[in-house]
């Protein structure tokens, strides 16, 4: 375990070695700067203030988009999961939505309610929910129908079974919802903040690119995904350790 | 105690059951033989009051226990949790007794997966006994098991049924299961299957 944490340091500084190389050799920093000047441009903007007021814009709107998409998605996906008329009636609009491009929800969302808050966070949300609702539903057509029958001969109460048989079952599904949908909303939000909204790393990252300010992009962009990468380390991870820690066996 | 009196029960165009009428007194054991895939789980689940989807009625008392083939166990809970969750009336001292009574005394803080195949059955089986009940249930819960654990189960069984007093509504094709278990056989038979059992002096 220590030796796979090793490797995963090393690979990481080859690849800013890789980069730091790569700059050398290009030596034009308007067009790849290495990765020292990057940092200390994130660094000044980080003194400046800038940088935490953008980070906490979007992340305000990845907070309001995830738990939107995961409380709805996870409610319709277990019950599209356990009533085969209702997955009837909602498939056909589940697969139109997986299929729509998260660039058409986006411009949409922005046309229908106009540039504002809830156009974006709706656009972003609309993009995850339909995969939370596939993967809970998938959840939920695995789930034991023996446990269930065991809950109702020993006449468990509502909440009982909710809390421990339908939620430890879900658990697994609902974590892997939760990273697969993270990962799709941070990538969609910064689209979501490019075209439509005046603060965010998204807008930050169109108002740098408008000025051919590469150092500027990748600033914004790596200090985005220290927080994504914080969020996996230190919510993610653990919450995903600790929904199959019963999974050891014997 | 125990009063069914099914007419007819189907699946889509099948019809799987005929006329079954059984009546049990309390503490009275009954096996019901017959070959697999006849109906006898089903009509099990009727008489536990899992399927609804029939003609006829049932009168079944209030505390009922069931065993399933598989242990169906949470294996997201350890084995006090297992107990005490179906039970939660009982304390953990009950718990305690009960795992001790099947032999899992030092297992209590065990979640399922640490535990062996015959540890988990047996896990199930104090789960059914845990509270005071006045029908237990078996669906073939010793089918597929070893010669050597099945022997195991079905005594830990008998005594746990003879410590509770519960009568016992038992389901197999097996019948060595009858004779360890002291129950009265009856067979299942016909297509649709039927089924008439009342104790002879009434």
């Amino acid at each position: 375990m220590r030796n796979e944490h090793l490797i995963r340091l090393v690979s990481l500084g080859v690849f800013l070695l890789f980069w730091a190389g790569l700059a050398m050799f290009m030596a034009d920093p308007q067009v790849l700067p290495s990765p020292f000047v990057v940092a200390k441009k994130m660094a000044e903007l980080w003194a400046g203030g800038d940088l935490q007021l953008h980070l906490i814009d979007t992340s305000i709107r990845i907070i309001w988009a995830f738990s939107l998409a995961m409380t709805l998605g996870g409610l319709l996906g277990y019950l599209m999961g356990r009533y085969p008329l209702l997955n009837a009636w909602l498939d056909p609009w589940l697969i139109i939505f997986l299929n729509l491009p998260a660039l058409v929800l986006i411009v949409l969302c922005y046309l229908w309610i106009g540039l504002n808050e809830t156009a974006a966070i709706l656009a972003v949300t609309l993009n995850k929910l339909p995969l939370v609702m596939t993967l809970i539903r998938e959840g939920a057509r695995s789930a034991s129908s023996e446990l269930r029958d065991l809950a109702q001969v020993f006449k468990l109460s509502p909440l009982h079974k909710f809390r421990h048989i339908i939620l430890p079952e879900l658990l697994p599904h609902l974590v892997a919802a939760a990273r697969a949908g993270l990962s799709v909303i941070w990538k969609i939000v910064l689209v979501v903040e490019f075209l439509g909204r005046s603060t965010g790393i998204g807008r930050q990252i169109h108002t740098q690119f408008s000025i051919f300010n590469v150092t500027g992009v990748l600033a914004y962009a790596l200090s985005f995904v220290v927080l994504i990468l914080l969020i996996e380390f230190c919510i993610m991870q653990p919450l995903e350790r600790y929904a199959s820690r019963w999974r050891q066996d014997a | 105690m125990l009063e069914v009196n099914v007419l007819n029960k189907t699946f889509g165009d099948q019809q799987i059951l005929g006329s079954c009428r059984l009546r049990l007194q309390a503490g009275e054991r009954l096996s019901i033989l017959g070959p697999s895939g006849i109906g006898k789980s089903t009509l099990l689940r009727i008489i536990a009051g899992l399927d609804a989807d029939y003609a006829g009625d049932v009168s079944r008392p209030e505390g009922i226990a069931y065993m399933f083939q598989g242990p169906n166990l949470l294996d997201w809970r350890n084995c006090y949790q297992n107990l005490l969750i179906f039970h939660p009336h009982a304390s953990q001292k009950d718990a305690q007794t009960a795992l001790e009574q099947v032999g899992l005394g030092d297992k209590g803080v065990s979640y399922p997966r640490q535990l062996s195949l015959g540890q988990q059955r047996r896990l199930a089986l104090a789960r059914t006994f845990l509270s005071q009940t006045d029908l237990v249930l078996l669906d073939e819960p010793f089918t597929s098991l070893d010669p050597k654990l099945k022997g195991e189960m079905l005594e830990l069984t008998r005594n746990l049924l003879n410590q509770s007093g519960a009568a016992l509504v038992h389901v197999t094709h097996d019948a060595v299961e009858v004779d360890i278990l002291g129950s009265q056989a009856v067979e299942m038979c016909g297509n649709p299957a039927t089924l008439h059992y009342q104790v002879a002096d009434e």
